[in-house]
C-alpha cells in the first residue's frame, strides 16, 4: 500500500514538475507563439531530438538576442512520434494556445499531406524546410505551404546531375542502373516522379526499392542490390533505416562510393554508429552540414549553454541535424521580422502577416552575416509564386569520422523542375477546385 | 541458383534471429500461460542497459580492455534484467493470478510501456552501440561452384550459432531440470500447482528471469547488427508470426517457426515483391502465418487443447 502511495505521489509531482519546467505559458501583447512539433521519443527519435534542439535554441537564442524588435518568442512543445496521427492532433492542441500559433513546422511529410487540408482555413502558415510536398513550391496554389530552400525533387534533381558530372556528363547516363532504396511512406515516394522524370530525359535505369517502416530489416532489399548490381543507389532514408542500410550495405559488399543519401540520411545518427563502414558514403547537404566552426553555434554555446540554458547536449551543438533545425527556426523567425517591417515593428503578428513576410524573404549575404550564419548556407529569397526560393545543395562525404564537403554548389534545374511543379500542383488545383492566386492577390 | 541460395541462407539466418525473440515469448507462456506483450521492450531495455554500461565501466574504471568492460556490462545487464523481473512480479503479476489470460496479456501491455518510457529516460534515446567483436565484412562461399559465389553474413552467421545453443540449453532446462518441471506445471494449471507447494510466485520471478536473458541475448545479437534504439522493440512484432506458426507453447516450434517465416518473407520480397510494388516481407510474414492458423490453430508444434463437455 505505502509503494502504491509513493508510486502515485511520485507520479503526480512528476506531472507538476514537468508542467513548470515547459515553456512560459503567460500569454502578452508583445510575445509571439511558436508551437513546436518534435519527436523525442520513438523510432525516430535520434535523428528528431537534435533537430528539435536546434529549432527550440534558436528560439532561446532570438530571445537572448532581444527578441524580435522586443517582441519576444514563447513556445510549447508536443510530441508527435512522426505519426500524422498525432503530429495532426498536436497541432489541433496547439493552434489555439498563447494568442494562436501563426506558423507550424511539422517535420514529417506524412504530417505535412494532413496540415495542407487545414492550413488554409486556419491561416497558418506550413514551413517545410527540405521536405513536405515538391509540388507546394507553386505558392499561386499552394498559398499556405511553404518548402524553403530545398524539396525533394529539387534534391533528386542535383543528386543525377552529380552522377552525372561524375560521369562526364548526362550523356553518359544512358544504360546506367540507379536503385532508389526508400522508405515506403509519403516521404520516400516524393522523389519517384522526379527520377522517373530524368530516367526518361538520359536513357537510365531505374529500380525502386521500398522499405517498410520502420527500416530494420532490409535483408531481401541488399540481396536484390547484390544481384542487380546498380551503377549508383540513392537513399531515402529516415533514422535507423539509413544506418541499416549501410550496414547491409557492407555486409553485401556494396562500395559506400556509389551510395548517395538525401539530405535527411546525411547526418551523424545515421553513420556513426557504423564507423568506418560508412567510410565514403555521400549524402546532400542542404545548403549547410554539419557547421560547430560557425559564429552562430558559437554565439549559442556562449549565451546558452554556457549558462546552463542550452537544449540537449553541448556536443550536439552545430551538428547537421541541429543545424536543420535550427536554420528552419531560424527562417520562420526571419519572416516574422520581415512581416514586422510591413505590418508593425514591435507587434505580434497574425498568420497572415506571417504568410506575407515568408512570401517576402529576402535573406542577402549581410543579413546573413549578422545572423551568425556566414558560411553555413547561401542567400535565400522567395516570393508570392515561389514558396521554395532560392535552393542550394552540396555533397558531403563521411570519412569514417566527420563529414566532408566533396563537391561545388548545385541548384535544381527549372526547365525540368518548374513544369512538373505547375503541373502537379495545377492537377492539385483542380481537384480542391482551387483559383490560383493572381498578382494582385499577391500584393494583399 | 547462386542468388536462390543466397536468399534462401539470408533468410534461414534471419529466421534464427527471429527465434530468439520468439522463445522469449514461448517461455513466458509455456511457463504461466502469459503472453508477454513487452518481450519487445524487454529485449530494448536489455539491449540499453548492455550498450550503456558498456560505455559507462570503461569510463568510470579507467579501463581500456573491450572485453572486460562486455563481461562486466553483461553481468550488470543481467543483474538488472533480473530486478525487472522480481518488480515485473512484485507490482503487476501477484495481483492478477488466477485472471483471464486477456487481463494478463493486458498487463503485458502495460509493462511494455513502463518499460519503453523508463528504459530511455535513464539510458536515453540515442543510437548505441554494442562491439562484441561480431565480423562485418561478407565471405564468399563456393567461388568454384557459382559465378561470384554465394555471399555470406557471417555475423548472421555466429548469431544463428548463438541461438542454437540458447535454444538447445533452454530444451534441456525445461525438460531435464525440477525448475523446468514446476514452470510447466505452473502454465498448466495456477491453481493445481500450488495445491501440490509450487511457490507461484517465485516460478513467476524465474520465468521472467530466463525471458529477460533471452532478451538480452537477443538485444546483444539485433544490437550490434542495428545499433541500440528504439526500433528494436519492433523486433517483436516480426517475431509474432513466428510463435503463430511454431506454437505458442513449443521451443522446438519457435525455431522451426522462425526458419519458415525467415525464408518466407525473403523469398517472397525477392521473387513476388517486384510484381506488387516490394516492401510485402512484413506482412507477407503474417499472411503465411494465418494460413498454418487455418489448417492448424494451435500451431505447427503447440498443444491441441481439447475441452471435454
Amino acid at each position: 500500500m505505502k509503494l502504491r502511495k509513493l508510486v502515485v505521489t511520485a507520479s503526480l509531482a512528476a506531472i507538476g514538475l514537468s508542467a513548470a519546467l515547459t515553456a512560459p505559458a503567460t500569454f502578452a501583447a508583445e510575445e509571439q507563439f511558436f508551437p513546436v512539433l518534435a519527436y523525442r521519443t520513438g523510432a525516430y527519435a535520434p535523428n528528431g531530438t537534435p533537430w528539435a534542439n536546434g529549432y527550440v535554441d534558436y528560439l532561446k537564442l532570438t530571445n537572448a538576442r532581444g527578441g524580435v524588435n522586443g517582441v519576444k518568442l514563447i513556445w510549447e512543445e508536443c510530441e508527435t512520434g512522426y505519426a500524422t496521427d498525432r503530429g495532426v492532433e498536436c497541432y489541433e492542441r496547439l493552434k489555439g494556445k498563447h494568442g494562436g500559433a501563426t506558423v507550424v513546422q511539422p517535420l514529417s511529410t506524412g504530417i505535412t499531406f494532413a496540415l495542407t487540408e487545414k492550413a488554409p482555413v486556419d491561416k497558418i502558415p506550413v514551413i517545410t524546410a527540405g521536405y513536405g510536398r515538391s509540388e507546394s513550391q507553386d505558392g499561386s496554389v499552394f498559398g499556405w505551404n511553404f518548402p524553403l530552400v530545398g524539396t525533394y525533387w529539387m534534391g533528386a534533381d542535383v543528386l543525377v546531375q552529380h552522377i552525372a558530372k561524375k560521369e562526364g556528363g548526362f550523356d553518359k547516363l544512358k544504360g546506367k542502373k540507379i536503385a532508389l532504396v526508400y522508405h515506403d511512406s509519403p516521404y520516400g515516394k516524393e522523389p519517384i516522379a522526379l527520377l522517373q522524370e530524368r530516367a526518361k530525359m538520359h536513357g537510365f535505369e531505374l529500380s525502386l526499392l521500398p522499405v517498410a517502416h520502420p527500416g530494420v530489416e532490409q535483408k531481401a532489399t541488399w540481396l536484390q542490390i547484390r544481384q542487380h548490381k546498380p551503377d549508383y543507389v540513392f537513399l531515402w532514408g529516415w533514422g535507423v533505416m539509413n544506418s541499416t542500410s549501410l550496414k547491409e550495405a557492407q555486409a553485401t559488399g556494396y562500395p559506400r562510393e556509389k551510395m548517395y543519401g538525401i539530405w535527411w540520411a546525411g547526418a551523424e545518427p545515421d553513420v556513426k554508429d557504423v564507423g568506418d563502414g560508412a567510410k565514403g558514403y555521400n549524402a546532400l547537404a542542404m545548403q549547410h552540414g554539419a557547421e560547430p566552426g560557425s559564429k552562430v553555434v558559437k554565439e549559442i554555446l556562449e549565451k546558452l549553454h554556457a549558462k546552463g540554458q542550452g537544449t540537449g547536449p553541448k556536443e550536439e551543438v552545430g551538428q547537421v541535424l541541429y543545424m536543420r533545425g535550427l536554420i528552419s527556426a531560424m527562417l520562420a523567425v526571419e519572416g516574422m521580422r520581415a512581416a514586422q517591417e510591413r505590418f508593425g515593428k514591435g507587434k505580434r503578428i497574425t498568420g497572415e502577416q506571417m504568410r506575407w513576410g515568408l512570401e517576402h524573404l529576402n535573406l542577402d549575404q549581410k543579413a546573413l552575416d549578422n545572423l551568425g550564419l556566414a558560411g553555413v548556407m547561401r542567400p535565400v529569397q522567395t516570393s508570392c509564386l515561389d514558396h521554395m526560393g532560392s535552393a542550394w545543395a552540396r555533397v558531403h562525404t563521411w570519412d569514417g569520422k566527420k563529414w566532408n564537403f566533396t563537391s561545388d554548389w548545385y541548384q535544381g534545374d527549372e526547365k525540368v523542375l518548374r513544369p512538373m511543379v505547375i503541373s502537379a500542383a495545377g492537377k492539385y488545383a483542380e481537384e480542391k477546385k482551387i483559383v490560383r492566386r493572381t498578382a494582385e492577390d499577391c500584393k494583399k | 541458383m547462386a542468388f536462390f541460395l543466397e536468399t534462401l541462407l539470408g533468410g534461414l539466418m534471419s529466421g534464427m534471429l527471429y527465434s530468439l525473440v520468439a522463445l522469449g515469448f514461448v517461455l513466458i507462456f509455456k511457463a504461466s500461460g502469459v503472453f508477454n506483450f513487452a518481450q519487445g521492450a524487454m529485449v530494448l531495455f536489455a539491449a540499453l542497459a548492455m550498450a550503456r554500461f558498456s560505455e559507462w565501466i570503461p569510463a568510470w574504471l579507467g579501463m581500456d580492455n573491450l572485453f572486460m568492460a562486455n563481461v562486466l556490462a553483461f553481468a550488470v545487464s543481467v543483474a538488472i534484467m533480473f530486478v525487472v523481473a522480481w518488480l515485473i512480479e512484485r507490482l503487476a503479476l501477484r495481483y492478477l493470478v488466477n485472471q483471464e489470460g486477456a487481463t494478463l496479456l493486458m498487463a503485458t501491455l502495460g509493462i511494455a510501456y513502463v518499460l519503453d518510457g523508463f528504459g530511455q529516460t535513464i539510458f536515453g534515446s540515442d543510437i548505441y552501440k554494442i562491439d562484441v567483436g561480431m565480423p562485418k565484412e561478407p565471405v564468399m562461399m563456393l567461388e568454384s561452384v557459382f559465378e561470384g559465389g554465394i555471399l555470406i553474413n557471417k555475423e548472421d552467421f555466429i548469431a544463428a550459432l548463438i541461438a542454437a545453443l540458447l535454444v538447445i540449453s533452454l530444451s534441456v532446462f525445461f525438460q531435464k531440470t525440477a525448475t523446468g518441471r514446476a514452470l510447466r506445471a505452473v502454465a498448466a494449471d495456477h491453481q493445481a500447482a500450488q495445491s501440490i507447494g509450487i511457490p507461484l510466485g517465485r516460478i513467476w520471478v524465474i520465468v521472467w528471469c530466463v525471458a529477460g536473458i533471452t532478451a538480452l541475448v537477443a538485444g546483444i545479437i539485433w544490437g550490434s547488427k542495428l545499433g541500440v534504439q528504439f526500433s528494436l522493440t519492433t523486433i517483436a512484432l516480426r517475431a509474432l508470426p513466428v510463435v503463430i506458426l511454431g506454437g505458442l507453447t513449443s521451443v522446438p516450434g519457435a525455431i522451426i517457426g522462425g526458419l519458415i517465416i525467415g525464408v518466407g518473407e525473403k523469398l517472397s520480397e525477392v521473387y513476388l515483391g517486384p510484381y506488387v510494388g516490394g516492401g510485402i516481407e512484413i506482412w507477407f510474414a503474417y499472411m503465411l502465418a494465418l494460413v498454418f492458423l487455418l489448417f492448424r490453430p494451435q500451431g505447427l508444434f503447440g498443444e491441441k487443447i481439447i475441452d471435454r463437455v
